[in-house]
């Protein structure tokens, strides 16, 4: 009996789930391995800064409110979208995004350039009630994030999870976190966050 | 793209896309050089009357791969695929996305051209270019001022005729390219805490022809002159300059409630700078100056028909 013929494969289950495992890995191996060695993908663009704690502790909550089911972050490179929401999205802007908000759902508009689109006053009004500014608008309304107070507790221990991601936090920085958050709501985090997503490239394209 | 940090990658692609080409091109040479097993083989049979046999691949089957492989092959040459090779054919995906944007700017040059030549007065009465300004309207500007262009509490109604910042064609260009943020310290201390308050906002609305407590106005009228008409006048008409509204009409951004405007006193707007609470974000990086100067034709028009 050869080794690799048909029968061995077949009739021995270890070697099979082996060789299965090698014939699927070989187009990770060739397309995500080198991701990793790629100055595009891995070098953050000019001027972005890892996320403060206030907008730390926002981008927690957009995942806990789950924005990112009906929002995307991600402008691909095509004219319609460039034209609506801005330049298309590049890699180095999503570096310290751990993980990162690029969705998959568009049920409401890519936010991977609302900073700075809209005054903080209309988040605010629109995030108690999008009906107030959008009579159209299905999204839901949040009213408890303006009650809410943002838990300062816990943004230290965050912050240092991510500098084992890589976020590069100094001692400082993560010690002076929870004062940050001190008498901050939950919708001040939360609009914090939304002021300063894709605001480092700018233009349409 | 292809900016390795170490060359080294650029071979493990190759490397591993070319063994993987030939490895699948050696299994259908070597699969179909292969005889089919033979139905009497007894190795084969399962409980008594299963039978299952080795048999070659059909032969469509493997003809479609081969011309899958042959098809990948010319991909690979043609497209960027191998590590850093470009591909002969030039293609990359931002290339295309600059060309599908440089095509629309040559479909569109010219009409934004013949408008940047038009004065605003008369590109306000052109109903082609007002239907694609109300466009540009509802995509970037209605979500802040209404799609009817009336605004909401906090966001002005841009068809009242009352224009902080001034409603001449070059000031709203003005507002719409660079936006526009007015501040307004919180006076509460300056006029002497909640009575003062109540008598600032007694005067306004006295001076703006609205209910009012009579017995205040008179300490109103000289906290008035003493805290507010440096920026909004001393006769409460606002300065535009400084984008300070005119507090004698009957348009209330910050709504026109005693309440409402005791917490505008109270708070101010925009005092702390980097809040930027109640700001007109600017356009410039966002519009083309063909489509802001639509638009302000457009808002322009509005309120002059």
């Amino acid at each position: 009996m050869k080794f690799f013929s048909h029968e061995t494969l077949e009739t021995k289950l270890p070697w099979l789930i082996i060789a299965i495992v090698i014939v699927i890995s070989i187009g990770g191996l060739a397309q995500i391995i080198p991701l990793y060695f790629q100055a595009s993908v891995t070098e953050p663009v000019a001027g972005l800064k890892p996320y403060t704690a206030l907008q730390l502790e926002g981008r927690d909550i957009y995942i806990r409110e789950g924005c990112h089911a009906c929002h995307s972050q991600m402008i691909r490179p095509f004219r319609s979208e460039a034209e609506r929401y801005g330049h298309y999205s590049v890699a180095g802007e999503f570096v310290y995004d751990h993980p990162f908000q690029f969705s998959s759902h568009r049920r409401g508009p890519d936010l991977a350039r609302i900073g700075g689109k809209f005054s903080d006053e209309w988040h605010r009004v629109h995030m108690n009630n999008p009906r107030a500014v959008v009579p159209q608008s299905n999204m839901p309304a949040y009213p408890w994030l303006e009650k809410t107070p943002a838990n300062a507790a816990t943004i230290s221990a965050k912050m240092k999870g991510l500098t084992i991601l890589g976020v590069p936090y100094t001692p400082a920085q993560i010690a002076a976190a929870p004062g940050e958050l001190k008498g901050k709501t939950e919708m001040d985090a939360l609009i914090a966050y939304m002021q300063c997503l894709g605001i480092h490239v700018k233009g349409v394209r | 793209m292809s900016d390795f940090t170490s060359n080294f990658w650029n071979y493990y692609i190759v490397i591993l896309t070319v063994l993987g080409l030939i490895f699948c091109i050696w299994l259908l040479v070597a699969v179909g050089k292969r005889e089919g097993a033979k139905a009497s083989d007894p190795s084969h049979v399962w409980d008594g009357d299963l039978t299952e046999l080795n048999n070659q691949l059909p032969g469509w089957w493997r003809w479609l791969f081969w011309v899958v492989l042959i098809f990948s092959i010319g991909y690979l040459i043609y497209y960027p695929g191998l590590g850093a090779f470009k591909g002969i054919g030039g293609w990359t995906q931002i290339g295309q996305f600059n060309q599908e944007m440089n095509d629309l700017d040559a479909k569109t040059k010219p009409m934004y051209d013949s408008y940047l030549a038009m004065g605003v007065a008369d590109l306000s009465k052109n109903q082609k270019a007002m239907g694609t300004a109300e466009n540009i309207f509802l995509n970037n500007c209605a979500r802040c001022h209404g799609s009817d262009a009336r605004g909401t509490t906090g966001f002005p109604s841009l068809r009242s005729g009352a224009w902080s910042w001034g409603g001449e064609p070059a000031e709203i260009e003005q507002s719409i390219t660079e936006g526009r943020t007015g501040v307004m310290t919180p006076m509460a201390d300056a006029v002497g805490g909640p009575e003062g308050v109540k008598a600032v906002v007694a005067y306004m609305r006295s001076i703006s022809n609205l209910d009012h407590d009579m017995a205040m106005i008179a300490q109103g009228e000289k906290l008035f002159a003493d805290n507010c008409a440096a920026c909004h006048g001393a006769d409460g008409k606002g300065m535009k300059e400084i984008g300070a509204p005119n507090l004698t009409d009957s348009v209330w951004i910050h709504g026109g409630t005693p309440k409402a405007m005791e917490a505008v006193v109270v708070k101010g707007l925009n005092s702390d700078l980097k809040d930027g609470d109640f700001a007109m974000p600017a356009q410039k990086d966002v519009l083309s100056k063909g489509q802001i100067h639509l638009l302000t034709a457009y808002v322009w028009g509005m309120t002059h028909k």
